[in-house]
Order: structure tokens, then sequence, then C-alpha cells
């Protein structure tokens, strides 16, 4: 479980994020979703320690990850997996050295026993036999999906995921989503998605935080969202013609 | 408005030397480097220091219309003028180009797209395993790529010499072998390990904070050069001041 009590963040004369508390969760995957703008990425990178909150604490299982020095913050982090927007692989190393490469760091199995784990990691993201291709060679989701990959090789405790579905056609985003929702049950992680897109939300959205002008607007799940008063949250939830249909319906 | 990148630079620095988290992994990287500065760069060494060498002796030839002075001081000029000044600095200002220019947009390119984050994420320290490497790779060979400048140097000028008639082989010899004061050899070497660590760590500081994108890329690595080639300079003059 991770929580988050009165996260603030300034760039400059920019108040970010304005004294954001939640909390997230084992087992299920909690999004947070917003408009552009909204403070959603600023806040994954401070939960993360991308960027350093300006106060406030996040809290892994009752441990506090901001007070923390960088050493003893390697312990937390080797027990964190993310899934970047542009995936972030190594350019330099094959898709099998990339879901290595944390092995390569931080555990002293031999070759055999992480080549065989890389193999795992890439069968669960139906990637089998990709090994030897570099990223340029891969389609944006076969990146994601190697990122995904990565991202469960060390069996993470916790996982991130910065707009998984961003510049992905819909069919892949339900196959990238169902993925992410599959590893979170199936390795009980707590599972932290940031995304606009609102067939994520309404698909895999169990425990979903939406942020507003870097403000926690509302909390619920994606059965409630439909059915909110909130004004801004409606104002982003049935922005497309397509969920106002969907509202009008009885 | 010096003083904050300066800051940032040693703090850069600081980063870069704590302990690694496998040395296994950062031997490899090293390695890697050594060869990409190293044996990547031996052939645009090589080319330009024939033709320090030459230079040096045909404009010096050029210069000596006194007959009171001897032909043979050629030698010695090529000699002192390779080892002191053109085989380090001129070497470090071509390095500065080439492996400065790819180290910042190397590690610039990492740093939009995100894949420093995903280091730092997983635990590792970044600046230590993208920069360490560099370092090491560079005053390991940039030294040695120095003591070849200064071979082929002296052969360039001796060839260009007695090809030219400027002076026979024998007073270049001569020249080349009379007076020669070992430690301008010892403060040549000092030149090429500063500079070496110049050209990596402030190409590496350049990259390591772009922001942005592509452009930001570019003009991250421009300024890797720039601000390179000017730290050379000055170090250089520094280091003339305070060793000779």
């Amino acid at each position: 479980m991770i929580e988050t009590k009165n996260i603030n963040k300034t760039f400059g004369d920019n108040h970010v994020l304005k004294g954001i508390s939640a909390t997230f969760k084992d087992g299920i995957t909690n999004l947070i979703i917003g408009g552009s703008g909204s403070g959603k990425t600023t806040f994954l990178k401070c939960m993360v320690g991308l960027h350093e909150p300006d106060g406030g604490s996040v809290m892994y299982d009752g441990r506090d990850f901001t007070r923390m020095n960088f050493e003893s913050r390697i312990e937390i982090r080797t027990e964190i997996g993310m899934l970047f927007q542009g995936s972030a692989l190594f350019d330099s190393m094959n898709v099998e050295d990339n879901i290595m490469f944390p092995l390569n760091m931080f555990t002293t199995q031999n070759r055999k026993e992480k080549l065989e784990r890389a193999n795992f990691c890439l069968e669960r993201v139906n990637l089998a036999g990709k090994n030897k291709l570099f990223p340029a060679e891969l389609s944006g989701g076969m990146k994601k999906r190697v990122g995904i990959a990565r991202a469960i090789a060390m069996n993470p405790k916790y996982l991130f995921c910065d707009e998984p579905n961003s510049g992905l056609d819909p069919k892949t985003s339900i196959v990238i989503d169902e993925l992410i929702k599959e590893i979170t049950e199936e390795y009980n992680t707590t599972t932290i998605i940031v995304t606009h897109d609102m067939n994520s939300v309404m698909g895999i959205g169990e425990n979903i935080v939406f942020l507003h002008n870097g403000e926690k607007w509302w909390e619920g799940s994606s059965k409630e969202i439909g059915s909110t008063d909130n004004p801004e949250l409606n104002d982003f939830v049935f922005a497309s013609k397509f969920m106002k249909a969907l509202q009008k319906k009885p | 408005m010096i003083f904050h990148p300066l800051g940032k630079y040693i703090l850069l620095l600081k980063a870069v030397f704590r302990k690694p988290e496998k040395w296994n992994i950062y031997k490899k990287e090293i390695f890697k480097e050594m060869d990409y500065i190293g044996v990547g760069s031996l052939g645009i060494i090589a080319i330009i220091s024939v033709f320090l060498g030459a230079v040096t002796t045909v404009q010096t030839a050029f210069q000596l219309v006194s007959d009171l002075i001897p032909k043979s001081v050629i030698g010695g000029i090529v000699r002192d003028s390779s080892i002191l000044e053109l085989s380090p600095t001129i070497s470090a200002i071509v390095l500065a180009g080439k492996v400065g220019s790819s180290v910042a947009s190397q590690i610039g390119t990492m740093r939009v797209t995100e894949q420093i984050d995903a280091l730092e994420i997983m635990g590792i320290n970044s600046p230590g395993y993208l920069i360490l490497p560099k370092i090491i790779g560079a005053v390991t060979t940039i030294p040695l790529l120095v003591i070849i400048s200064i071979f082929l140097s002296i052969i360039g000028g001796y060839l260009a010499g007695t090809l030219s008639g400027a002076v026979s082989s024998q007073d270049f010899i001569v020249g080349l072998t009379t007076g020669f004061i070992p430690f301008t050899f010892t403060v040549s070497m000092v030149k090429a390990v500063m500079f070496a660590f110049i050209i990596t760590t402030v190409s590496a500081y350049q990259g390591f904070y772009t922001s942005g994108g592509a452009l930001e890329v570019g003009q991250s690595s421009t300024k890797a050069v720039v601000i390179s080639c000017i730290s050379i300079l000055f170090t250089d003059y520094l280091i003339a001041q305070l060793l000779l």
C-alpha cells in the first residue's frame, strides 16, 4: 500500500500540487486521472522520487520514502517497477538485455537464471522469441510490452505506469490495460496508473483519483464515475461526443 | 551567474564518484568507452598530428632567416612544441568536438527519452553509471593518444623538413636529440589527463541537465564543445603558468 500525505510541489511561481493526500491499495488498479496540466505526472514523479516534493510524505507500506537518503531509497526502488510514457527502453541494448539489466545490477543470479527470468517475462507479455530485437525495431505497442516485461523482471511490489496507452491504437491500448490488470492481480502489486484515456478509466479503474488544478478533486471507482455530480469531473469524463451519448442513455 | 551551474557541476561530480553498484557492469562499460574514445579517435588524431608536425617544421624553417641559427633548431622546436602544446592541446580540442559532442548528445537523448529516469527508478546511481566509465575511459586513453600524437607529429615534421629540403635529415635528428628536458613530457601528460577530465565531465554535465527535446539535445551538444574548448585553453594556460 502506498499513502501520500499532503504532497506539495512548486516549480518557480507555479504551484503544481496543492496538498494531495491519497491511499493506493494492493492488488487493485489505482488510476490517477485529470486533464493536461492537472499535475498527474508530477504527482507520480513525486511518489517515485524523480521529483522531491516541497512538503508532505510518501509512505511505502509504512516506510517514509521522502525522508530517506539515496542509499536507503535503493531498497524501496528495487521493489518498484515503472512503465514510462515513451517506454524508456535503453537504445543501446536489445530486448533481452533491457529486461536483464535490473537483474544484472541487483541480483547474484547467474546468466542462465537471468535469461530464464527474461524469457518468462517476455512470454508473460506475449513477446516470446523477440529477445534479440533492438528498441528501434519494435512497434509502439511492443515497446510498451517490453517496458512492462522490464518493470516486472524484479517481481515488483509497486508498479507505476505513466500514460501506458499514449500513442497506441484502441485495440493495443486494451491489450496493455488488460496486461497491467492481470499482472496486478497475479502479483498483488500496488499499481498506480496515470492516464487520461477514458477507455482505461472505464475498463480497469478500480480506484480512481481525479486531479484538478493540482488538487485531489474526487475519488471513487469506475462504477461511480458515471453518476457523479461533480461538474469538473463530468466535464472531463464526458468531454467526447461518444461519452456524452453514453451519459444520455438511461 | 556562474556559481549556480558550477555548484550543480560539483554536485554531479560528487554523485559520479559514489560507490558503484556492481564493478563488473562498470568494467564492461569502461572497456566500451576506452574502445570508443581511444581506438575510435586514433585515425583523426593520427591525421592531424602528422600535419601539425609538418606545418611546424615548414613555418619554423621559413622564419629562420639568420645564418647564425643552425637548422638543427627546427628539430628541437618541433619536438618541444609537439610535446608541450600542439599534441595535448590540439588533440584535446579535436576530441572535444568528436567525443564531447557525442557524450553530450548521448546523455542528453537519454534524459529527454526518460532513460535516465528509468535508471533512477531502478535504484541505480545514474551519474555514476553513465559518466564514471566515460571519465575513466578518457583519462586512460587520451594520454596514450597524446603520446601517439607526439610521435606522429615529430615524424610529420621530419618528413616535411627533409622532403621539402628545409632541413637535412641529420640536422633534424641532431636538433631532436639535443637539449631534451624530460619534465616537458610530464607537463604534457598532466595536460592530457586534465583535458580528458574536462572533455568528459563538461560534456556529460551538459547532457545530463538537458531538458526539452531534440532541439535542446543539439544545443547541449554545441554548448558542451564550446565550454570544453574554452576550459581546455584556460587550463592549458593555468598548467603552463604553474608547472613551467
